[in-house]
C-alpha cells in the first residue's frame, strides 16, 4: 500500500490522466483546422470566468454528485449499479407528482417532500433489480440497464397519457406552481451581497448534493451498515462468516443507492425545468459511473469529478455556441478524459508506482528516508 | 471582492464586445441534430439557401442537453442576434420564459401555436391534411387492402400524422386495414433504422403494401426494407422520393426549410404571430418528381388534387388528433 504518498494517489494520477486527456483534444481539434488554445480558453471562461458560467457547471455538477454518489454506494459492496439514469428518471415522477398534486404552501416544505418522493421512487426502481441479485442471483448489471428502459416507458405513458396537460402536445407534465419553486442561487446569495448570475440554473439542490456527500461520507466509514457494506464488497464469505446478510446488504446497498440516484430530480425537475419532461436526465446516470470512478468510491472524490464533468458539460456548450467545432467532437473531448481517467487508469499509476518506488530505494540507500521498516518489503504483484 | 469584481467585469467585456457584432439570425437545431435527414436538416437547408443567395452568415448550435435550451436562447439574444429561430414543441416552454425578457428580439419558433408573446413567431403545419393526401395515395397504389404505419416516437404529433394518414386511406376505402407501429417510446426511436426495418418487416408479413414513414431517421431503415421486399413506401418532411426511384410512393412534404428561410429573409423585421402552414400555402403537401411519376396514375392524382382542393376550400374536414386526444380512424 505504501508504493506511493497519498497526495500522489489522490492528486497526481488524475492531473497527469487529464494533462494526457487534454493533449490528446488539442491534438483533435487542431486536426480539425481550429486553435486549441482559444477553445480551452473559451471553455474555461465560459464554464467559470463568470457567476453565469459557474451557474452553469455547478448545475450540471450537482447532478453529478448525486448519480456519482449513487453509483459509489453500490461500488462499496462490489454492486455495479448502472441504473442511475432509470432511477433518476423514476425519481423525477416521484418529485413532479408530490409537487403537482400536493399544495405546498412554502418551497422549503416542498422540497422535504419532494425529497422524500424522489427517494421514495428511485429506491423502489432499484429494488427490485436489487432482490433479484439478492435472491435470485441475477446479474444486477443486467436487471438495472433493462430498467433503464422499463423506466423510459413508464415515464413515456405517464407524461403521454396521464400527466400531460389538455391540449398540449410537447410529452411533458404542467409546470409546477409558484410555491414549489426552489430558489436559485442568486436569489441565495443576494442577501449575502453577492450578485450571483440571474439566469444561471444552479439553485439549492447543490447545497443538498454537498449534504448527501457528507453523509454519504459518514455512512460508510462511520457507522455499522458501512462497515458491513464494505465488509461484504471485499469478501462475501468473509461478510457471511461475520454473521453479515449478503441478502439485508444487498438490499440496503441498492436501496440507498436508488434513493441517491432519485434525490436527482431535485435538481433538474424541480430547480431547473420546474415541470417533467421526457428526457431529463439525459444520461447523468450514466456520467455518475464515471464520476464514480474517477472518484475512487470517496464522497470527496465524487465532488471533484462531479465538478470536473460540469465544467466539462457547460465549457463544451459554449464551444457549440461560439465556435464551429461540432458537437459530436465535444462529446469525443468528453469521452476522452472519460477514458483517460477512468479506463486507462492504470497507465498512469503502474509507471509513477514505479517511480516512487525506484524514488524510495534509492533515498534509503543514501540512508535519509525514514526508518527502514522491520518487515520484508512485499514483492510487487506483478 | 476583487476576484469576484474581476470576473464579473470581465464577463461584461465579453457581454459589450459580443453584442457590438452586426445583427445576424441564429439558428438551434433540436436534439435530433443538424444532419437528421429530416426535420432538422430541412431548416439547416433553408438556412443555407439563405446565406447563399445573400451571402450572410447565421449562428448555429446543435443543442446537446435540455438545460442548454434556455441557455442557447439567452446567450444569442444577448449576443445580438435576430431574428433567433428554434426547432420543434419542445422550446415552447423556455422561450414562454425567454422571449419576454428579451422585446427587442425576434423569436421563431417552428411547431409551435399555443404561445403568446409579442416578439414571437410562431410556424406550425397541418401535418394532418398532407399526410391525409398520401393516405389517399396509398389506398388507392394498395392492391391487398392493407397499408401500414410507422412512427418514430410515440408523441401526439406522429400521432396526429397517423390519423390523417388514415382519414385519408378510409375516403378512399372505407374497408382498409391500417397497421400502425411506433417505433419506441424515447428519443432514440428518432434514429433507429434497425428497428424500423424489422417494423416494416412485420407490417409486411399482415398484407401491408405501402408504408408510411414519419419517423425522422429511422425512417430510412424503413424505405430500404419496402423497396428490398419490393412493396412501396411513403417518406416523409423532405422529398424522399429519390432514395429509392420508382419504390417510393411519394414523400408527404412539410416545407420547414421554407418556413426558415422566409424568416431569415425577413429578417429584424420579421412578422410576428400565429402562422400555420397548411396545403393553401403549400406549407405540406405530396411530393410528385420523375422519381414517382410512373407510380402516381393520372386517376390518382386528379383524385388527389380534387380532396386537396375540397380541403382548402373547407369541403373536407381533416379531423386533427389534437382536437380530442383521439382519431376517428385509428386506435393507436
Amino acid at each position: 500500500m505504501d508504493r506511493m504518498p497519498k497526495w500522489a494517489d489522490v492528486v497526481l494520477i488524475p492531473l497527469i490522466s487529464l494533462i494526457l486527456a487534454a493533449a490528446l483534444s488539442a491534438l483533435v481539434i487542431l486536426g480539425i483546422g481550429e486553435d486549441p488554445v482559444a477553445a480551452v480558453k473559451l471553455m474555461v471562461q465560459g464554464a467559470m470566468g463568470s457567476t453565469y458560467g459557474w451557474g452553469y457547471t455547478l448545475y450540471y455538477a450537482t447532478n453529478f454528485m448525486f448519480t456519482g454518489l449513487a453509483v459509489a454506494v453500490a461500488f462499496h459492496a462490489r454492486l455495479f449499479n448502472i441504473g442511475g439514469e432509470g432511477q433518476a428518471m423514476l425519481g423525477g415522477l416521484g418529485v413532479a407528482l408530490v409537487c403537482l398534486y400536493i399544495p405546498w404552501p412554502h418551497w422549503t416544505l416542498a422540497l422535504i417532500g419532494a425529497c422524500a418522493g424522489a427517494m421514495l421512487f428511485g429506491a423502489a426502481w432499484a429494488a427490485i433489480p436489487a432482490y433479484l441479485q439478492a435472491k435470485r442471483g441475477s446479474h444486477i448489471v443486467i436487471t438495472t440497464i433493462m430498467f433503464n428502459f422499463i423506466a423510459a416507458a413508464v415515464l413515456n405513458y405517464m407524461l403521454v397519457n396521464v400527466m400531460r396537460p389538455q391540449g398540449s402536445m410537447d410529452p411533458a407534465s404542467a409546470r409546477f406552481p409558484e410555491a414549489v419553486q426552489l430558489p436559485t442561487l442568486h436569489e441565495l446569495l443576494l442577501p449575502l451581497g453577492i450578485n450571483f448570475s440571474k439566469a444561471a440554473p444552479a439553485n439549492v439542490s447543490l447545497i443538498l448534493a454537498v449534504l448527501a456527500c457528507i453523509v454519504v461520507w459518514a455512512l460508510i466509514w462511520r457507522t455499522r451498515l458501512g462497515y458491513e457494506i464494505r465488509a461484504y464488497g471485499h469478501s462475501e464469505t468473509g461478510a457471511l462468516y461475520a454473521g453479515i446478510s449478503p441478502v439485508r446488504i444487498t438490499m440496503v446497498a441498492m436501496l440507498i443507492s436508488g434513493a441517491l440516484a432519485g434525490l436527482m430530480a431535485t435538481n433538474n425537475v424541480m430547480g431547473e425545468a420546474e415541470r417533467l419532461v421526457l428526457n431529463s436526465t439525459e444520461g447523468a446516470g450514466f456520467i455518475g459511473i464515471a464520476v464514480a470512478l474517477m472518484g475512487r468510491s470517496h464522497p470527496f472524490g465524487v465532488f471533484l469529478a462531479a465538478i470536473l464533468f460540469g465544467f466539462l458539460y457547460q465549457g463544451g456548450a459554449e464551444l457549440a455556441l461560439w465556435t464551429t467545432i461540432p458537437r459530436e467532437l465535444i462529446v469525443v473531448i468528453q469521452a476522452l478524459v472519460i477514458l483517460f481517467t477512468g479506463a486507462l487508469d492504470n497507465m498512469v499509476r503502474i509507471p509513477l508506482e514505479r517511480l516512487f518506488m525506484s524514488m524510495n530505494r534509492k533515498r534509503r540507500n543514501r540512508g535519509e528516508g525514514a526508518p527502514l521498516p522491520e518487515r520484508k518489503p512485499t514483492q510487487p504483484s506483478e | 471582492m476583487t476576484l469576484m469584481k474581476s470576473l464579473m467585469s470581465a464577463a461584461a467585456a465579453m457581454a459589450l464586445s459580443a453584442g457590438a457584432a452586426l445583427a445576424e439570425p441564429a439558428l438551434i437545431f433540436d436534439l435530433g441534430g443538424k444532419f437528421d435527414k429530416s426535420f432538422n436538416e430541412a431548416a439547416f437547408n433553408g438556412a443555407q439557401r439563405w446565406a447563399e443567395e445573400t451571402g450572410g452568415s447565421f449562428r448555429e448550435i446543435e443543442l446537446q442537453s435540455e438545460a442548454q435550451r434556455e441557455q442557447a436562447l439567452r446567450r444569442f439574444a444577448e449576443a445580438g442576434a435576430n431574428p433567433v429561430i428554434t426547432m420543434g414543441f419542445a422550446m415552447a416552454d423556455p422561450l414562454s420564459t425567454v422571449a419576454p425578457d428579451y422585446p427587442d428580439t425576434k423569436f421563431v419558433v417552428i411547431d409551435v401555436n399555443w404561445l403568446d408573446a409579442p416578439n414571437l413567431r410562431q410556424v406550425s403545419f397541418a401535418e394532418h391534411e398532407g399526410s391525409y393526401l398520401v393516405g389517399m395515395l396509398a389506398a388507392m397504389a394498395s392492391e391487398t387492402g392493407t397499408i401500414g404505419f410507422i412512427g418514430g416516437m410515440d408523441v401526439p404529433l406522429i400521432r396526429h400524422f397517423g390519423c390523417g394518414y388514415a382519414q385519408g386511406a378510409k375516403a378512399v376505402n372505407e374497408d382498409i386495414e391500417i397497421v400502425a407501429n411506433m417505433t419506441g417510446t424515447t428519443p432514440a426511436a428518432w434514429n433507429d433504422p434497425v428497428k424500423g426495418s424489422e417494423l416494416t418487416k412485420a407490417q409486411i408479413s399482415q398484407g401491408a403494401d405501402v408504408i408510411y414513414a414519419a419517423a425522422g431517421g429511422t425512417g430510412v431503415g424503413v424505405l430500404q426494407t419496402a423497396a428490398d421486399e419490393g412493396v412501396l413506401s411513403i417518406g416523409v418532411d423532405s422529398n424522399q422520393n429519390h432514395l429509392h426511384p420508382g419504390q417510393v410512393l411519394t414523400s408527404m412534404l412539410k416545407r420547414v426549410d421554407v418556413a426558415v428561410y422566409e424568416a431569415m429573409k425577413a429578417g429584424e423585421d420579421v412578422e410576428t404571430g400565429k402562422f400555420e402552414l397548411g396545403l393553401a400555402d403549400q406549407g405540406v403537401g405530396y411530393a410528385l418528381d420523375e422519381n414517382n411519376a410512373e407510380l402516381i396514375s393520372e386517376e390518382m392524382k386528379s383524385r388527389v388534387d380534387q380532396a386537396r382542393q375540397d380541403i382548402i376550400d373547407g369541403k373536407i374536414d381533416v379531423v386533427s388528433y389534437y382536437e380530442n386526444d383521439s382519431c376517428p380512424a385509428l386506435n393507436f
